[in-house]
């Protein structure tokens, strides 16, 4: 019984990690005013471009570069479109996840089923790995569980604490004001939905050569979608996000823990989704003013209109 | 700044305009909406460029370019909508704006300067709560201090006293007077004539984009800015055929109404407005009188008090109900309220009429009908437009609001409310518009007018209300004397 709750507890942290590096990166770009939709679309190029990187070079740190680099590149498209051409930004985010998809689908024909032999090994802090039961929960995981936790804080620590910060929250809240304050409106925003895109196909990176170590197109299997719900329920907030996303973990392995007791395996798979729509429905019986969201979400901003 | 002029799409908004300001002044730019006062801060502000015109400080000359450059040249303005983010804090707006905010823990810092700063000024705000939950007098504080942090020696203050309750004017005063002893200057923008001449030493008066006169605040007096303020001595000239009135169609009874912010906007309107007459509320805009007419229409919720129509009680029922009860209305703001700019000429032609049996039956419209009556109306009102198949937002103004006139008035109402119709229009336009509310008049129908234009309100009017600050300040048959005053009562100095 221990071992199963550890296990269950060590899986949920793997399955966490891509929904917490997703939805931090969400966050960022939401809190700029910019809704992207894509992340589903970004996180699958994450994950085939690291998959195929580290297959063919056997390094796969290379591998993780090479697919933030390709994420930040494709959401340059929905940055444009969102932000140089005020295009509806759930129509753009729509398509940047269908192109990502198709294109990751394609581009990863060759290597469907192949196992990957390159092991990223788990990191394994000294001492603090030996603590009972936290240890192995915690402390022995691999290197994308301590960086997406990292990344969080350090997501938290620029929006909260930096004066960027504070320019990219105003930018999401009021970006009429936070211009006439002489602050390049546009820029920041580029600059968030790159960073969005680099969480997300950093994410991917961790399913194909981490979580699963293969590819097959549709991996992501709504992840992406997941944690555009998630960054909700975190309030748009990336420190609240290490519990959302973690909790979502839990979800995901719990099926496994309630197979055995004789429920249909495909309704338990629906439990995320489900665990999804209900948080939604919960969140929006809420204030909206101690919401949190910001202001100007997914509304375009032109210049010098009144 | 010397010789400014400015215009937007040929329609000059100021003129040849040169006044200066010294250290420790504080002068007042007095003049109606659409005087030019806004637009001239904003050149100086560098938001605009003037067509024509240098500024200088301190003798020399200089080109603003954008706000930065302004604020680098110690300039700060106070917008009439603060330009402040509502869901942070205060510390976070003033180290947003501020020009030396550290990266990591802006407000850290900003928290220490302040502290520093608020030994030489008492703003007594509380530094950490958002904006959202300040007063408008501590918003406006907060402008203040972002302006006066980031070294502004002069401050332009644009209708600073337009939100505050009079306990904050108060306040804000005695800010100001501070601020002027430690020799900064001060434009102060406004059209209320007694604030004009309780806080500054001189005083501009702008009107129609150009300077009717300027004067020591302590050589004047309220009764000649006024009349500096509206440019004449009011003029009566009459060219209505008189008409005697005929029964009371609205009556509205001790109205009380709240604004959008949650507060009381009208307070304890009563009037009547009969057949054959045009009643006409005059008044400097946000004064009410967008409140009045949507409560009249039934859009906004009225809090106490009695609307009815023809003695029948309409208050707080829906607009739909109160059209069938003979009310149209012609909104202010056309585009946003009058039509569905991207729907087609013959689809707005219909906008509150489609559910009547002529133009559908059960749930399809009877396009054949409504064509033709779009036919009609472009016809009987002049409306020019390519066709019936125009999308309406390719209209220009004059044809919209004629189409609008078409449709409120086509069905013979009991009562027209009809809010700034002529505004923004061309010559030709308005006489259009003036003339059909006269033969409205004529038929027997009612027509409540809202308007800033004065000229308007005279040439039309029977009786006229002044409204300011939610309350009337007098009403008054259109050949009484004591409209000369109107001035006065417009800016809230006289009651009768």
């Amino acid at each position: 019984m221990e071992d199963m709750i550890v296990s269950t507890l060590e899986r949920a942290m793997v399955a966490g990690t891509p929904l917490l590096l997703a939805t931090t990166g969400e966050v960022v770009c939401e809190r700029s005013g910019i809704l992207n939709l894509g992340v589903e679309g970004v996180m699958a190029m994450g994950a085939v471009v690291a998959f195929i990187v580290t297959m063919t070079t056997g390094n796969p740190w290379l591998g993780v570069l090479c697919a933030v680099g390709v994420g930040m590149a494709i959401s340059i498209l929905h940055a444009f479109t969102a932000i140089s051409l005020q295009a509806n930004q759930v129509v753009s985010g729509l398509a940047l996840t269908m192109l990502g998809l198709g294109i990751s689908g394609m581009m990863g024909k060759p290597y469907v089923g192949k196992p990957l032999l390159v092991k990223m090994e788990d990191l394994t802090l000294p001492f603090l790995s030996d603590i009972p039961y936290l240890g192995k929960i915690l402390f022995a995981q691999s290197p994308f569980f301590y960086l997406a936790i990292l990344l969080a804080l350090a997501a938290w620590f620029l929006l909260e604490k930096t004066r960027l910060g504070i320019q990219i929250r105003s930018t999401g809240e009021n970006p009429k004001a936070t211009e006439t304050q002489g602050i390049p409106v546009a820029r920041i925003k580029y600059l968030c939905v790159l960073i969005g895109g680099g969480f997300s196909a950093l994410a991917g990176a961790h399913l194909s050569i981490s979580y699963s170590k293969s590819w097959i197109e549709g991996m992501t299997a709504g992840r992406g979608w997941i944690a555009i719900a998630l960054t909700i329920f975190a309030l748009w907030n990336p420190g609240r996000a290490i519990g959302a996303a973690f909790l979502f973990g839990f979800v995901f392995v719990v099926q496994y823990l309630l197979q055995p007791l004789g429920i249909s395996p495909n309704f338990l798979s629906m439990l995320p989704y489900v665990a999804t729509l209900i948080i939604l429905l919960f969140i929006s019986f809420k204030d909206p003013r101690r919401l949190n969201a910001p202001a100007m979400l997914g509304e375009p901003y032109k210049r010098g209109e009144r | 700044m010397r010789g400014i002029s400015k215009s937007f799409h040929g329609i000059p908004a100021n003129q040849d305009i040169s006044f200066s300001i010294e250290s420790g002044e504080i002068l007042g730019l007095l003049g109606e909406n659409g005087a030019g006062k806004t637009t001239l801060m904003n050149i100086l502000y560098g938001l605009y460029q003037p067509d024509a015109g240098e500024i200088r400080i301190n003798d020399a000359p200089v080109r603003i370019h954008n706000p930065l450059e302004s604020i680098a040249l110690g300039i700060g303005m106070v917008h009439q909508h603060f330009m402040l983010i509502q869901n942070h804090s205060v510390l976070e707006n003033i180290a947003l704006s501020h020009k030396d905010t550290p990266f990591f823990f802006p407000t850290v810092k900003i928290r220490e300067k302040l502290e520093n700063f608020s030994a030489s000024f008492d703003f007594n705000i509380d530094l950490t709560k958002k904006i959202w939950q300040l007063s408008a007098g501590e918003q406006q504080r907060v402008e203040i201090i972002k302006a006066l942090l980031n070294g502004a020696d002069l401050l332009i203050l644009d209708e600073p006293t337009s939100v505050l309750t009079p306990q904050e004017i108060k306040e804000l005063i005695s800010i100001l007077k501070e601020m002027k002893a430690k020799g900064h200057m001060v434009i102060f923008i406004s059209h209320k004539l007694d604030e004009i001449m309780d806080i500054c030493d001189r005083v501009l008066v702008l009107q129609k984009g150009k300077i009717a006169g300027s004067a020591l605040t302590r050589d004047t007096d309220k009764i000649s800015l006024a009349r500096m303020m509206v440019g004449r001595d009011v003029v009566f000239n009459i060219q209505r055929e008189k008409i005697d009135r005929g029964n009371q169609i609205l009556s509205v009874e001790h109205l009380n109404v709240m604004g959008d912010k949650g507060l009381p906007v009208l307070k304890d309107i009563s009037f009547e407005v009969f057949e054959n007459e045009i009643f006409g509320v005059a008044g400097v805009s946000g004064n009410g009188q967008r409140e009045l007419a949507e409560a009249v229409t039934g859009i906004r919720k009225a809090e106490s008090g009695k609307i009815r129509i023809n003695d029948r009680d309409i208050t707080n029922t829906s607009p739909r109900h109160i059209y069938d009860q003979g009310v149209s209305h012609v909104p202010e703001e056309r585009i946003r309220f009058g039509i569905a700019p991207g729907l087609f000429l013959y689809d707005n032609a219909i906008l509150k009429q489609h559910h009547l049996k002529k133009f559908s039956k059960r749930y399809f419209l009877k396009y054949k009908d409504v064509k033709d009556h779009a036919k009609n109306l472009m016809d009987d009102f002049n409306v020019s437009a390519h066709s019936i198949h125009s999308q309406i937002r390719n209209l220009s103004g004059g044809n919209i609001q004629k189409l609008i006139l078409g449709r409120e008035i086509s069905e013979k109402p009991q009562l027209l409310v009809a809010s700034h119709p002529t505004y923004g229009l061309d010559v030709g336009a308005t006489e259009f518009m003036r003339n059909h509310l006269l033969e409205l008049r004529k038929t027997g129908s009612a027509v409540l007018l809202f308007s800033e234009d004065l000229e308007e309100i005279f040439e039309l009017c029977d009786r006229i209300a002044v409204i300011f600050d939610g309350e009337f300040m007098a009403i008054l048959d259109s050949g009484d004397r004591r409209l000369n005053d109107i001035g006065l009562m417009m800016a809230g100095s006289k009651r009768i």
